[in-house]
C-alpha cells in the first residue's frame, strides 16, 4: 500500500502549477545546450568548407607545432595553433567533425536497427528463431573485432566505408542481446497477453506493443554509443586500417598528437575536447528524448 | 435453462519440468487435471481457489493463450481445437474477451485510451478510424468514463477508473462471453462495489456470459450463478451458488467459507466454530494419492487417501468426497 | 484496565514532493493498551502505512518527514529520541512485519541467521544461547520442525512458512508493540485462518500490543479489539470491533461496511461509494469526505467536523454525530 497511486492520478491535472519556475527552466537548458551543440556541430561539418580558415590537409614545415592564439607565441593565423606538420589544428576539427559524427552515426543507426529487429524477433517468437539468432549473437561477440577490421581493411581497401562495415559487423550483437532480454520481460506482460486475447498478430505486437516498450534501453545504449564510435574509429586510424591520412578525423588527431604531448598539448586536447562535448551533449539528449516519448514523464 | 454457451470437458494441463543443458523433462506439474464444466449463456460461472489450484491455467486455455494437454473445450457445441485459423479469428477469438487482475499492468503505458480500447476494433475490423473512435466514445461513455478520457494515457487514471477502461475494451467486440480475472481482487474495497456492480449491469444489458476466477468467496456469491470450487487442479464441488453457499458439501468448502466469514469474536463462541484447516496445499507437481484434499482433511478416513473419489450428484449440486455415497 | 504501550497524539506526517507537499497523515491520535489488537483499517493511500512507519521512524528518504505530534511508547516520546537511540527501540520494543514475506527476508541467508540477527543485536546473548533462543522464537510462530528449519533457505519455505520466518524475527525480542502492516493479505485465505489463530496464540502468551494494519474487514473482525477508520490522512471513526459492524457511525465506515459483500446472505446490488478519495496534495477545506457523503449538510463542506466521543471507548468525527 502506497500513497503513490493517488499522488500520481491527480499531479497530471494541476501539473502546471506545482512545478515550480526555476526548475522547468534548468530541465529546458538540459537539452536546449545539447541541442545546440549538436546542432553547431553538424552544421559545422555540413559547411566545413566555407568556415575552415585553412585547407585542412595542407603542411607548412616552418610552422610546426605552433602554440594557439591565446598562448605566448601563438599568432592569430592559427587559432588553435598548429600540428606536428603544420597543418591548421582549427581547420581539421573543424573538418574531422565530418568523419567523426558520420562514422559513429552511421554505425549507430546500423547496428542498433539490425539489432533491435533481431532482438525483438528472437524474444517475441522464440523457440527455434530465438535458438539460433542467439547463436549467432554469441558468434559475433567472441568474434575478435580487430581482426576482422584488419581482414576487411585488406579485403576492401581502407576508407571510410571500410570503417563504417568493420564497426558494424559485430556491433548489432550487444542491442540484439539487450534487447531480446527486455522483449522476453515485455513478452510475459498482461497488456501482450490482453492483444493477443484481443487477436492482433504477432507483427502488431511487436511494432505496437514491444518496440515502443524497448526505447528506454535502446536510447540510452544509443547515446552512450557516440563517444565509443568516435574513439573506435580513431583506433581503427592509429592501426593505420582507418580513414586513410591525411583525412582528418577527431581520433586519428587525437593519436597524433599524443607522441608531442608534453611539447605541444593542443594537437591532441581540442578534438578530444570536442569528442567528449559530443558524447556529454549525446548523454543529455538520450535523457531527454527518454522522457519526452515516455508518457509517464512526459509532463514532469 | 439457459443455452450452454461453452462447456469444457475433461480438460488436462500438464507442463513439463525440466532440468539440465538438454532440458531433460524430470516431472510434470499437474495444474489441471481432469476438470468440467459448462457456462450458461447470459450468466457468471464462477471458479474458486487458491492460488496453484489451477483456476488461472483453464481461464489462459479458454483464451487460447495455452494449449491443453488434453481434452476439449465446446464453443457453441463446437470444439474450439477443430476450428481453422481463420474461423478462430471471425467465431471465437472477438466473441470471447478478458478483464485481467491487475489494472495497472494490463495497458500498454505508451499508448492512449483510445488507442487502447479501439485496439481490438483496428485488429478484427475493417472500420476507419473515425469510426473506432467514435464507438470508443459510446464504449468508454456506457463504463462511466466519459469521452474526455480518450486522448489520455493509462497512467492519467486511478485503479478504478482503468479497470473501467479494461472493461470496454474488452466489450469493444461485442462478445458473448467475458473471462474475469479477479477482476476486483487488486481494487480499494469502495471502489470494488463499484466494479461488480458496473458488471452485473453490463450484463443483464447485453446478455453477457462471464468466467469469473476469483478467490474470495463474498464477491463470488454476489456475482455468480453457479460456481465450482477447485483444489490442486481438479473440483472438488461444483453447482449452483445459492446452493453451494447454504448447504456446502466437501469438507473443503466449507474451511473457505468459514475462512472468508466476516465473525465478530464474540459471535463465535456462540457454536459457530471457525474451521481452521492444518498444513498447506501440496505441491501439483507430486499430488498425493487419493482424494487430493485428504491430507489436510479432518474427517478424511483411510479410503481417502487410497482412492480417488468420483464426482457425485448430492442434492442439487455436485461433490467429489467419499463421505456422500 | 491494563497499561497503555503506544499513544499517538496529533501525528502529522507528510512527504516533500517536486509537486508539492502530501499530507499522508494529518492529525491522528490513537492509543493501545497492553495485549489489545488495535485495527487500522482503509483505502490505499488513506494513510494507514504511513503511520505505522511513522511509529517505527523508517519513514521513506527523502520526502517523507514527520512533521508534528506525539508518539509515546512505553512512557517515551519516540520523536525526541536519537537515530541512535531509536535504532536499539526498534526491533527490541516496537517490530514490524511488512505485507510481502518475499521480500522482507534475504534470499541468501539461510532462516536460522536472520532471527539469530536480530536476537544478536537486541539481547546481547552469549554465542550458546543464540541458537537456543533462534529455535524458541520459531516455536512460538508454531513453524514445525525449527531445529531443521534454521538451515533452510527462504526459497525453500512456502509463503505462509515464510511469513511465519517473518514474524517469528519480529517477536525475536519479545517486543512491547507488535506493527502488522497488511500481514495476510499476500496469502491465501485457509492460510490466512491459520495465521490469525496464531496471532492471538502470540498474543496470549507474551501479551504484546498488536497494532494491525489491513483494508479487510474480514480480517479486523476476526483479530481486532478495536478498529480504527481512517480516510485521506485522518482517523474518522474509532470504536470497539463490534461496534464498527452493528452501529457505525460515520457515514465512510457506514458505506464502507455495506459496500462489502455478504458471505452470509445474497445481495441483489452492492452500496457503492461513487468518486474517488480526495488528492493529498488538494484537500477539501471541510470534511474529507465530503464530495462522496450522500448525507452531507452545508456545514461538512466549510469546516472540519470535531471529534465528538458517543461513549468511552466509541469516538466520531462527523457533524451528523452530536
Amino acid at each position: 500500500m502506497t500513497v503513490a497511486p493517488n499522488i500520481e492520478a491527480k499531479t497530471t491535472n494541476k501539473r502546471k502549477g506545482g512545478v515550480s519556475r526555476w526548475s522547468r527552466i534548468m530541465k529546458n537548458l538540459t537539452f536546449i545546450i545539447p541541442l545546440s551543440i549538436f546542432i553547431i556541430l553538424i552544421l559545422t561539418s555540413i559547411f566545413a568548407p566555407f568556415i575552415a580558415p585553412h585547407d585542412p590537409e595542407a603542411t607548412s614545415l616552418t610552422e610546426r607545432r605552433l602554440p594557439p592564439a591565446f598562448i605566448e607565441g601563438g599568432s592569430t593565423k592559427y587559432l588553435l595553433g598548429t600540428d606536428s606538420l603544420g597543418r591548421d589544428v582549427l581547420s581539421r576539427v573543424i573538418y574531422g567533425a565530418r568523419v567523426s559524427l558520420s562514422v559513429s552515426l552511421m554505425v549507430i543507426a546500423i547496428t542498433a536497427g539490425i539489432g533491435t529487429l533481431m532482438g525483438i524477433a528472437s524474444g517475441y517468437l522464440g523457440g527455434r528463431i530465438d535458438g539460433f539468432l542467439m547463436r549467432v549473437v554469441d558468434i559475433a561477440m567472441s568474434f575478435p573485432g580487430l581482426v576482422l577490421a584488419m581482414l576487411l581493411a585488406v579485403a576492401l581497401g581502407p576508407g571510410f566505408f571500410t570503417v563504417v562495415i568493420a564497426l558494424s559487423a559485430l556491433g548489432w550483437a550487444g542491442y540484439a542481446r539487450l534487447i531480446r532480454g527486455e522483449t522476453l520481460r515485455i513478452r510475459n506482460s498482461d497488456f501482450v497477453a490482453q492483444a493477443r486475447i484481443s487477436g492482433a498478430s504477432s507483427w502488431r505486437i511487436m511494432l505496437r506493443h514491444i518496440f515502443p516498450n524497448v526505447l528506454n534501453p535502446l536510447i540510452i545504449i544509443m547515446t552512450l554509443a557516440v563517444g565509443m564510435m568516435i574513439l573506435a574509429e580513431s583506433g581503427m586510424s592509429y592501426l593505420g586500417i582507418g580513414i586513410p591520412p591525411p583525412t582528418p578525423s577527431w581520433g586519428s588527431m587525437v593519436s597524433d598528437g599524443r607522441n608531442d604531448l608534453d611539447v605541444a598539448w593542443w594537437i591532441s586536447t581540442f578534438p578530444g575536447i570536442c569528442i567528449g562535448l559530443v558524447v556529454l551533449s549525446g548523454n543529455f539528449l538520450g535523457d531527454w528524448l527518454r522522457d519526452k516519448m515516455d508518457p509517464r514523464l512526459r509532463q514532469l | 435453462m439457459a443455452e450452454v454457451l461453452l462447456e469444457a470437458r475433461d480438460i488436462v494441463k500438464h507442463y513439463p519440468v525440466t532440468r539440465g543443458l538438454l532440458q531433460r523433462t524430470v516431472g510434470w506439474v499437474r495444474a489441471v487435471d481432469g476438470v468440467s464444466f459448462t457456462v450458461e449463456q447470459g450468466k457468471t460461472f464462477s471458479l474458486v481457489g487458491e492460488s496453484g489450484a489451477g483456476k488461472t491455467t483453464i481461464a489462459k486455455a479458454i483464451l487460447l493463450l495455452e494449449r491443453l494437454t488434453s481434452g476439449n473445450i465446446l464453443f457453441e457445441g463446437k470444439d474450439v481445437y477443430k476450428f481453422s485459423a481463420a474461423q478462430l479469428k471471425t467465431g471465437y477469438r472477438p466473441k470471447v474477451q478478458s478483464v485481467q487482475q491487475n489494472p495497472w499492468s494490463s495497458m500498454n503505458p505508451r499508448m492512449r485510451v483510445r488507442d487502447i480500447v479501439g485496439e481490438p476494433l483496428f485488429v478484427n475490423t475493417k472500420q476507419p478510424k473515425k469510426e473506432v473512435y467514435d464507438n470508443v466514445s459510446k464504449l468508454l461513455d456506457q463504463v462511466g468514463i466519459g469521452a474526455e478520457g480518450m486522448t489520455r494515457y493509462p497512467h492519467e487514471f486511478s485503479g478504478g477508473q482503468r479497470q473501467r477502461i479494461a472493461v470496454a475494451r474488452a466489450l469493444a467486440l461485442h462478445p458473448n462471453l467475458l473471462v474475469l480475472d479477479e477482476p476486483v481482487s487488486a481494487l480499494d474495497v469502495s471502489i470494488r462495489a463499484q466494479i461488480m456492480n458496473l458488471l452485473k449491469d453490463l450484463q443483464t444489458q447485453f446478455n453477457l456470459s462471464y468466467i469469473v476466477i476469483a478467490h474470495n468467496l463474498a464477491t463470488v456469491r454476489y456475482m455468480s450463478h453457479g460456481v465450482a470450487i477447485m483444489y490442486l487442479g481438479q473440483l472438488v464441488e461444483y453447482g449452483d451458488t445459492e446452493e453451494l453457499f447454504k448447504n456446502p458439501l466437501h469438507p473443503y468448502t466449507r474451511a473457505l467459507i468459514s475462512a472468508s466469514q466476516l465473525t465478530l469474536p464474540e459471535d463465535a463462541k456462540d457454536g459457530a466454530k471457525q474451521i481452521i484447516l492444518t498444513g498447506e496445499m501440496p505441491s501439483p507437481l507430486n499430488p498425493p494419492p487419493g482424494c487430493r484434499f485428504h491430507t489436510r482433511c479432518a474427517e478424511a478416513g483411510e479410503l481417502c487417501s487410497k482412492e480417488i473419489p468420483d464426482m457425485r450428484q448430492v442434492g442439487k449440486n455436485y461433490v467429489k468426497c467419499h463421505h456422500y455415497k | 484496565m491494563s497499561n497503555v504501550v503506544l499513544q499517538v497524539e496529533d501525528l502529522h506526517t507528510s512527504f516533500f514532493t517536486r509537486m508539492g507537499e502530501v499530507k499522508a497523515v494529518d492529525g491522528v491520535s490513537f492509543l493501545i493498551r497492553e495485549g489489545e489488537t488495535f485495527g487500522i483499517v482503509g483505502e490505499s493511500g488513506c494513510g494507514k502505512s504511513v503511520t505505522g512507519l511513522s511509529i517505527m521512524r523508517l519513514l521513506p528518504e527523502p520526502g517523507g518527514q514527520i512533521v508534528g505530534g506525539k508518539i509515546i511508547l512505553e512512557g517515551k516520546n519516540l520523536l525526541e529520541l536519537s537515530k541512535k537511540a531509536m535504532r536499539a527501540y526498534r526491533g527490541k520494543i516496537v517490530s514490524m512485519i511488512l505485507q510481502d514475506p518475499m521480500s522482507s527476508l534475504n534470499p541468501v541467508y539461510q532462516v536460522g541467521d536472520q532471527i539469530a540477527e536480530s536476537v544478536r543485536l537486541h539481547q546481547g546473548l552469549p554465542e550458546n544461547m543464540v541458537e537456543p533462543e533462534v529455535i524458541s522464537a520459531l516455536r512460538l510462530l508454531r513453524i514445525p520442525a525449527p531445529e531443521v528449519r534454521i538451515k533452510e533457505y527462504p526459497f525453500q519455505l512456502s509463503g505462509g512458512m515464510r511469513q511465519r520466518v517473518v514474524g517469528s524475527i519480529a517477536m525475536s525480542c519479545k517486543p512491547r508493540l507488535l506493527i502488522a502492516d497488511e500481514p495476510t493479505t499476500a496469502l491465501d485465505s485457509t492460510i490466512q485462518a491459520q495465521y490469525i489463530a496464531l496471532f492471538e496464540d502470540i498474543q496470549a502468551k507474551t501479551n504484546v500490543a498488536i497494532m494491525f494494519i489491513t483494508h479487510d474487514f474480514g480480517v479486523i473482525s476476526r483479530i481486532c479489539d478495536r478498529v480504527g477508520v481512517m480516510y485521506a490522512g485522518k482517523i474518522v471513526e474509532t470504536a470497539p470491533t463490534r461496534e464498527i459492524f452493528k452501529a457505525p457511525k460515520h457515514p465512510y465506515t457506514v458505506a464502507l461496511i455495506h459496500s462489502v459483500p455478504r458471505l452470509d446472505q445474497k445481495d441483489e446490488r452492492l452500496f457503492s461509494i461513487e468518486g474517488q478519495p480526495p488528492s493529498l496534495m488538494n484537500l477539501p477545506p471541510g470534511c474529507r469526505f465530503c464530495p462522496r457523503c450522500t448525507v452531507a449538510l452545508d456545514v461538512c463542506k466549510e469546516q472540519q467536523p470535531p471529534e465528538v466521543k458517543i461513549s468511552d471507548n466509541h469516538s466520531v468525527s462527523c457533524w451528523r454525530v452530536k
